[in-house]
């Protein structure tokens, strides 16, 4: 387990907020007047601003990608394994920046904040966003940091969603581009999982239509069911075979026990879905799904994703994991052909992994090496621009 | 450098798009790479992607023996297969595929009719073991040998033209001898093919 004294950390890291006071024009046709985003930033922008790489979050991320905001802090940022000196994103080469998005719940503007307007929090009133809002926000935070050009956009899941579209929307300003375990849209089955989370939230009697924040409530039984759902998908068969098996928490098997969680991997779900309740905003959940159920790359090409892909302009590399059924390898083999198609240079591995979709997070050999690879080779390309 | 990628590098024409079947390390495309061709490269072992990644080069994880259905008619100027093969399941509608996708094809592989392979067989009775072809029978990915002949005779079966063939002796030459006797003195066999 690393530490913030641990060599490749990026250490105690500050979050930082910044404010925007330009409107931000919106895809639902609306705007937000104002906003703001918190972010951090680990490694040093070098002299010619050539070195940033953008972490793009998936539905529960935030800003804290890595390092440690306290000597006391148990738990690093999450997506410590990859960020870091000598980590496959090496913050002795790369200055990287983690946002939270808009309408996230960790200091973003976003449902659980103030609507100016009404001097009340926004609550369910928050506007509907799109993927490519997120982008057109973080963009806004690059231009107020100075940074005409990302060495690379990175984002695993829905964040690869994000970098994908970074890489159509503001092909001059990305060098780069990391996918991991992402797609090009949701499938049918995501859009499902995906209804039945939001359901589980909105049927909670303390949902009060996403306002529960006027009667100091919370949908806490809804978002906790709604994250053990979505929590099953990210796993595979197999990982859970191997850390619960058929385990009981409590009792034996011929009388039971009459409790709720009987089973080990009952009581593991029960965890994670109440902890999650406990720090996530319902209402950025009903956002975030939304976001990622819309997310359709090519729709406005004409549904050609190799035409969509003709409008980048920079190498990708794509990642996908063996037992992901949530998005699956075949999805990232369609974004493969279409970059194929646009002759847009690609790299793909789709690597052994028991974990799911989670395997994105975790550590794996291979997947280092690789993503390791593919960043060192970002680094040197600068060298020779500098 | 191989003498196969010395030979194939001068069969490409300039500012091609080159496909890789089985690219291994990524050293033939990373010479392609170096003469200004477009590159991208086939593989299924995780220690040539790895080392493909490393030289900066285009790599997809891919197995051959499922086709090629993710890339479209004539959308490469070059499909290269050097040493593979003899390593697919069906050679066959592999060559098929690669002039399906390439509008000129180059394959390279050992002839298993070379003298050294027709000793051991013939007078020592025993698999041909040698530096090109290391694996022991029971554990080798080359499942599909064939002789120069072979070849020739699968590529008039498809009607597959060939427009140029090497072939090259075990000390990697090209000489007169092995012209006029290919399938006797040759250890690898070169091909530019089209259809």
């Amino acid at each position: 387990m690393t530490d913030h004294n641990s060599p490749t950390s990026v250490g105690i890291v500050t979050p930082q907020v910044a404010h925007f006071d330009e409107p931000l024009p919106l895809s639902n046709g609306g705007q937000l007047d104002q906003y703001q985003l918190v972010y951090e930033t680990y490694g040093q922008l070098n002299a010619d601003k050539s070195n940033t790489v953008l972490i793009c979050h998936a539905l529960s991320g935030h800003h804290h990608a890595a390092g440690f905001h306290s000597a006391d802090d148990k738990r690093p940022g999450w997506w410590d394994h990859y960020i870091g000196p000598k980590k496959p994103i090496d913050t002795n080469k790369f200055h990287v920046i983690a946002l939270n998005n808009l309408g996230g719940c960790h200091g973003s503007t976003g449902p659980n904040t103030i609507n100016p307007a009404t001097g009340k929090l926004w609550g369910s009133d928050f506007p509907v966003l799109r993927v490519r809002d997120w982008v057109n926000s973080q963009a806004k935070l690059l231009d107020k940091l100075g940074i005409d050009k990302l060495a690379a956009v990175v984002g695993g899941s829905l964040g690869g969603m994000q970098a994908m579209r970074w890489t159509l929307e503001y092909p001059e300003r990305v060098g780069a581009c990391v996918l991991v375990a992402s797609a090009m849209k949701l499938s049918s089955q995501n859009i499902a999982f995906n209804n039945i989370a939001r359901s589980a939230i909105s049927r909670d009697p303390e949902w009060h239509d996403g306002h529960f924040y006027h009667v100091d409530s919370k949908p806490r039984t809804g978002l906790s069911l709604a994250r053990k759902i979505a929590h099953v998908t990210y796993l595979s068969d197999d990982v859970m075979g191997e850390r619960f098996g058929r385990e009981l928490k409590r009792g034996n098997f011929t009388l039971g026990t009459h409790n709720d969680y009987e089973f080990q991997v009952e009581s593991y779900l029960n965890h994670q879905g109440e902890s999650f309740a406990e720090t996530f905003d319902a209402n950025t959940y009903m956002l975030m799904t939304r976001a990622l159920d819309y997310f359709d790359l090519a729709r406005e090409y004409g549904d050609d994703p190799a035409l969509a892909f003709s409008h980048a302009t920079c190498p990708f590399l794509v990642i996908s994991f063996s037992t992901d059924w949530r998005f699956s390898p075949e999805r990232s083999r369609e974004i493969v052909q279409a970059l194929l198609a646009a002759g847009r240079p690609v790299t793909f591995a789709d690597i052994e992994s028991s974990y799911g979709h989670d395997a994105f997070l975790l550590p794996n050999q291979r997947y280092e090496a690789l993503f390791r690879g593919f960043m060192d080779n970002v680094a040197k390309s600068l060298g020779r621009n500098a | 450098m191989r003498v196969d990628h010395e030979i194939i590098r001068g069969w490409v024409a300039p500012n091609s798009r080159v496909l890789d079947l089985g690219c291994g390390d990524g050293s033939l495309m990373q010479l392609l790479s170096g003469d200004g061709h477009t590159c991208v490269g086939l593989e299924i072992s995780p220690d040539n992607i790895q080392a493909c990644v490393e030289k900066g080069l285009s790599v997809i994880e891919q197995d051959l023996d499922l086709g090629l259905a993710n890339f479209a008619d004539k959308s490469m100027n070059m499909v290269v297969m050097t040493q593979t093969l003899q390593a697919v399941h069906y050679p066959d509608k592999v060559l098929l595929e690669l002039l399906r996708v390439g509008r000129e094809g180059v394959v390279a592989f050992p002839n298993f009719a070379n003298w050294r392979c027709r000793y051991y067989l013939g007078f020592r009775g025993r698999m041909p073991v040698s530096k090109f072809m290391p694996y022991s029978w029971y554990d080798t990915p080359n499942i599909h040998f064939c002789t120069v002949l072979d070849f020739e005779q699968l590529c008039r079966d498809l009607g597959i033209t060939i427009v140029e063939r090497v072939v090259v002796n075990q000390e990697g030459d090209s000489n007169w001898l092995t012209e006029s006797l290919p399938n006797l003195l040759g250890t690898t066999a070169i091909y530019k093919i089209k259809k």
